[in-house]
C-alpha cells in the first residue's frame, strides 16, 4: 500500500518499517483503548448503581411483606356488646371500637394465665402490644353476625409496629430507652408469648391487598386500595389516549395536508411531550374540577389528568410506526382499488400496530408512576381508606394512586411507615419491568423490519 | 373527522359522568400537615364506628388548605380545614367575598414543639434566648446591633459546647414556623434586650421591631424545611452538628433517633405542656363550613366526634399520639353541638 496521505511529509516514514508503529498511531491506538475502557467505566458504574438500587429496595423494603401476629382467644361478653340481650344491630352498632378494648384486655388476662406468664403488666399494658386495629377487627367480626355474641372466639390480630419492629430487629432494648410507647417489661412479655407460640411472624397478605392505615397502625397499612386506584386511572387513560391518540396520529399522518396549520400541531404535539407533568395537574384542577365540577381525589379525574399527559407519548409513537410502514403497502392497496381509508385501516395500522402498542404501555407505565400532578387534584393524603364497590364507585369514590401512597408513607412519623413505603416501591417496580417487559416482547413478537 | 368525534364523545363521556357525580358522600379535609396524623386517626376511627364512608384527608399546609377552605360553598370545594394556627383575619375576609361566611372554629388541643438533634450528639438545655443568640440576623454585641458573628454554640452560651451552629427549621409555608419565631424568636429577642435596641432604631414602633427580631440569618446556618419533620429527620442523620424543630409527636416517634433539648429548663412531654410549663407550645384548630352541614352527609357527626371525649379526651388515641388535649374540651364541644360560628352570631 502506498502513502495515502501525500500532505503528511512524504518522506515521514523514511527508514521505518510498516511493522512498527510509530509514536502517532500508537497515540491514536491508546487514545482508542482509553475511549473503550471509558465506555466500559460508564456502563459498569451504571451497573452499580443499578445494583445498589436494587439491593436498597429489597433489603429494605422486603420487611414489609412479613408482619408479626398474635394469636388470642377473646369472649365476646354479653354484657359489654350487647346488654339488652336483643341481637339487635342497630343497639350492638352504638358500641364503638372503644367498647371492644375491654374484651382485648381481659382476653390477655386469660390468655397469660393459660400459657403461665408471670408479669408484672396490667392487662391494659399486655394488650398495648396488639395494633390499634384489633378492636376494629372484633367490632367488624361482631356486626358481621351478632349471634356471635357469647362465644370465645380464637383471633389473629396484628401486633403493633413497636412489636413488629422488635422481631424484625428494627427495635431494641435500646432504642426504645425514652420510648413512651412500649416498655423493655412489654418486650420481655412478648419475649414469653414467642415462647408461648402464641406470637408469629408471617407473610402478611394484608400489606398488598389491604387499605391504608392510619398514623397511629402502620402495622395495618397496605396498597392494595391504592392499586385499585392506579388500575381505575389507568384505565381511563387506556380508554381515552388510546383511540384519540391513533385517531390523532393517523389522521396527521394519512390524511392531513401538509400545510403551516399541521407543522403548527406537530410542533404542538413535540412541544406538550416535554411539558412537566405538574401543569397538567394545575390544568386539570382548573378544568376537570372547578370548571366541570367533578369530584374531588377520583381516579376518574386523574385518570383524565393522566391522559393528557400520555396523549403525547402515544401520538408520537403511533406516527412513528405509521411512517415505518413502507409507502409500498398503500400503493399496492391502492392500486388494487381500496379507498385511502381501507388501505389505512386494513393494510398500514395492522402492520403499525407492534409499534402503537409498545408506544402506548410505555405511556402507561410513565403515568402509573407519576405523582405530582395528583398531588393538585387531592389524590394525595390520607384517602385509600376503603375499597370501592363496583366500578363507578371505583371511578368517582375518592381514592389515591401508588406513588401518591409511597410518598405518603415516606412522610409518616412512625418508622414502621418507612419500610412500608420501600415496601411499596417493590410493588411499584414490579408493575413497571412487567408492563415494560410486555412492551418488549410484544415489540420483538410482532414487529416487521422492511 | 374522526379525531373531532372521538374528543366529542370523551368530552361527552366526562360531562355524564360528571353529573352522576354530583352528590358527594364522604367529608373532605385539607389542611396543616401537623394536624394531618390526628386528622387521620379520627377519620379512620369514624369509618369503623359511623356508617358514613371514611372522611377523605389531605395535606398541604395551613394556609394552603384554608386558601382552599376558602374558595367557596359547594361539593367541590372542600368541608373542613385543619390549622395549626388561627384562621387570620385577612383569610376570613377571603372566605366571606367567597360566600364562606359562617365558619365554625374547633379547637382540639395543643400540640407541642421541641428542638431535637442526633441521639450520638451532645445534649442541650437551651432559652429562648440561645436561639435568638444563634439565629437572629442581628443581635446586640456590646449595646450595638451587629450582624450575628456566632458560629458555635460555645459563641452562644459559654455552657454549650464548641459545636458548629446548624439549624433546620420549618419553613414559612407552615404554621409551625410562626409558633417558633413568636414563642422562641420573638421572646428571646426580648429577653437579650435586643428587642428595645430595634425599637429605638426604627423609631419606636413596635411592629417594626418585631419584625427585626424575628429576621433570621440568611448565611446558611438556619435552614427552612419546607417539607416534613421526616425531611428534617434525615438532615440531622446526614448533619450529625443539626438541630431540628420538630412535633412532639414526631420526637415521640423517633425517640431511639433523636434526643429532645429542654427549654428553659423544662423537658417536653404532653404534662410539661399541658400545665403550660413548657413555652413552646400553639394551639391546632379545624375549621368547619357551616353551609355544609346537611349538606355533606356526616360532616357533623365527624366534627363532634374529633373532639368527643373518648378521641380527643386526655385517655384518647389523640392524646395517646402526642396531643396535648384541651382542658377545655366540654366548651367546644358544646359550640360544635350548637354549631357556633366565628363572630358570636349563631
Amino acid at each position: 500500500m502506498t502513502d495515502l496521505t501525500p500532505d503528511a511529509a512524504p518522506g515521514r516514514r523514511h527508514g521505518g518499517s510498516l511493522l512498527t508503529l510509530d509514536a502517532r498511531t500508537r497515540r491514536r491506538n491508546r487514545a482508542e483503548a482509553r475511549f473503550r475502557a471509558y465506555g466500559i467505566g460508564a456502563i459498569l458504574i451504571g451497573l452499580l448503581m443499578l445494583v445498589v438500587l436494587v439491593v436498597t429496595i429489597v433489603s429494605r423494603g422486603t420487611g414489609a411483606y412479613t408482619q408479626t401476629f398474635v394469636t388470642l382467644d377473646v369472649e365476646l361478653l354479653e354484657n359489654k356488646l350487647d346488654k339488652k340481650g336483643t341481637r339487635d344491630i342497630e343497639a350492638i352498632k352504638k358500641v364503638s371500637t372503644f367498647g371492644y378494648t375491654p374484651l382485648i384486655n381481659a382476653a390477655f388476662e386469660t390468655a397469660a394465665q393459660k400459657a403461665g406468664i408471670e408479669t408484672a403488666l396490667k392487662p391494659k399494658d399486655q394488650a398495648a402490644i396488639l395494633s390499634k386495629s384489633a378492636a376494629a377487627q372484633l367490632r367488624d367480626y361482631v356486626l358481621a353476625d351478632p349471634s356471635r355474641i357469647g362465644q370465645t372466639v380464637s383471633f389473629r390480630f396484628l401486633a403493633n409496629s413497636r412489636v413488629d419492629g422488635y422481631l424484625k430487629g428494627r427495635v431494641t432494648r435500646e432504642s426504645i430507652a425514652n420510648d413512651k410507647s412500649i416498655s423493655a417489661e412489654q418486650l420481655d412479655f412478648v419475649d414469653q408469648l414467642i415462647a408461648a407460640g402464641m406470637i408469629r411472624k408471617t407473610f402478611n397478605l394484608d400489606f398488598i391487598l389491604g387499605s391504608d392505615a392510619s398514623d397511629q397502625r402502620p402495622e395495618a397499612a397496605g396498597m392494595g386500595v391504592s392499586m385499585v386506584g392506579s388500575l381505575f386511572m389507568m384505565l381511563v387513560v387506556l380508554v381515552l389516549a388510546l383511540p384519540i391518540g391513533v385517531a390523532a396520529s393517523i389522521y396527521l399522518e394519512e390524511f392531513a395536508p401538509k400545510n403551516w396549520l399541521t407543522d403548527v400541531i406537530e410542533v404542538n404535539i413535540s412541544n406538550l411531550a416535554a411539558v412537566p407533568s405538574i401543569v397538567f395537574g394545575i390544568l386539570g384542577l382548573a378544568v376537570f374540577i372547578n370548571y366541570m365540577h367533578l369530584p374531588m381525589s377520583a381516579p376518574l379525574v386523574g385518570g383524565l389528568v393522566l391522559t393528557l399527559m400520555t396523549l403525547p407519548t402515544i401520538i408520537i409513537s403511533t406516527r412513528a410506526s405509521l411512517k415505518s410502514v413502507p409507502p409500498s403497502i398503500r400503493d399496492a392497496a391502492l392500486g388494487v382499488g381500496a379507498s385511502k381509508m381501507q388501505a389505512v385501516f386494513h393494510h398500514v395500522l395492522p402492520l403499525a400496530a407492534p409499534g402503537i402498542l409498545t408506544g402506548t404501555i410505555i405511556g402507561l407505565a410513565q403515568a402509573l408512576g407519576e405523582t405530582a400532578p395528583l398531588l393538585l387534584i387531592g389524590m394525595v393524603g390520607f384517602i385509600a381508606s376503603n375499597p370501592p364497590d363496583g366500578i363507578a364507585a371505583g371511578l368517582l369514590s375518592p381514592n389515591s394512586a401508588m406513588p401518591a401512597q409511597i410518598y405518603e408513607w415516606a412522610k409518616r412519623a412512625d418508622p414502621a411507615f418507612y419500610e412500608r413505603a420501600w415496601g411499596g416501591i417493590i410493588i411499584l417496580l414490579v408493575f413497571l419491568v412487567t408492563m415494560n417487559t410486555l412492551a418488549v416482547i410484544l415489540r420483538r413478537r410482532f414487529e416487521r423490519r422492511w | 373527522m374522526s379525531f373531532v368525534k372521538l374528543s366529542a364523545s370523551a368530552l361527552a363521556i366526562a360531562a355524564v359522568s360528571a353529573t352522576a357525580a354530583t352528590a358527594r358522600d364522604q367529608v373532605q379535609v385539607a389542611g396543616s400537615s401537623t394536624v394531618l396524623p390526628y386528622a387521620s386517626i379520627v377519620a379512620e376511627a369514624f369509618g369503623e364506628n359511623f356508617d358514613f364512608p371514611t372522611p377523605v384527608v389531605e395535606s398541604g399546609g395551613s394556609s394552603a388548605g384554608l386558601k382552599r377552605f376558602c374558595e367557596g360553598v359547594g361539593e367541590n370545594t372542600i368541608d373542613v380545614a385543619n390549622a395549626s394556627r388561627k384562621i387570620k383575619d385577612k383569610e376570613i375576609a377571603v372566605c366571606a367575598e367567597n360566600g364562606v361566611t359562617d365558619i365554625i372554629e374547633v379547637r382540639i388541643g395543643y400540640d407541642g414543639i421541641v428542638f431535637a438533634s442526633d441521639i450520638g450528639g451532645n445534649g442541650f438545655e437551651f432559652t429562648p434566648a440561645d436561639w435568638f443568640l444563634a439565629l437572629s440576623d442581628k443581635i446586640l454585641v456590646d449595646g450595638q446591633l451587629v450582624d450575628n458573628p456566632n458560629s458555635t454554640w460555645a459563641d452562644v452560651n459559654a455552657a454549650f459546647p464548641a459545636q458548629p451552629i446548624q439549624a433546620f427549621i420549618p419553613g414559612t409555608k407552615h404554621g409551625t414556623r410562626e409558633v417558633f419565631e413568636e414563642k422562641v424568636i420573638l421572646a428571646g429577642c426580648e429577653e437579650t434586650g435586643a428587642f428595645e435596641a430595634f425599637k429605638a432604631a426604627n423609631g419606636d414602633d413596635k411592629k417594626a421591631a418585631e419584625k427585626a427580631c424575628i429576621a433570621l440569618r440568611t448565611d446558611g446556618v438556619s435552614v427552612d424545611i419546607d417539607g416534613d419533620y421526616t425531611e428534617t429527620l434525615a438532615r440531622i442523620e446526614s448533619n450529625k452538628d443539626g438541630i431540628g424543630v420538630f412535633g412532639l409527636a414526631f420526637y415521640e416517634n423517633n425517640t431511639d433517633k433523636l434526643q429532645v433539648a429542654t427549654m428553659s429548663g423544662v423537658v417536653p412531654s404532653t404534662e410539661s405542656i399541658a400545665t403550660g410549663e413548657y413555652p413552646v407550645s400553639r394551639p391546632l384548630y379545624f375549621y368547619v363550613k357551616k353551609a355544609h352541614i346537611g349538606v355533606i352527609p356526616g360532616l357533623k357527626e365527624y366534627a363532634e366526634f374529633f373532639i368527643a371525649d373518648e378521641i380527643a379526651g386526655p385517655d384518647g388515641p389523640l392524646a395517646e399520639y402526642g396531643l396535648v388535649s384541651d382542658p377545655e374540651l366540654v366548651e367546644t364541644q358544646e359550640a360544635v353541638a350548637d354549631e357556633k360560628v366565628m363572630g358570636g352570631n349563631s
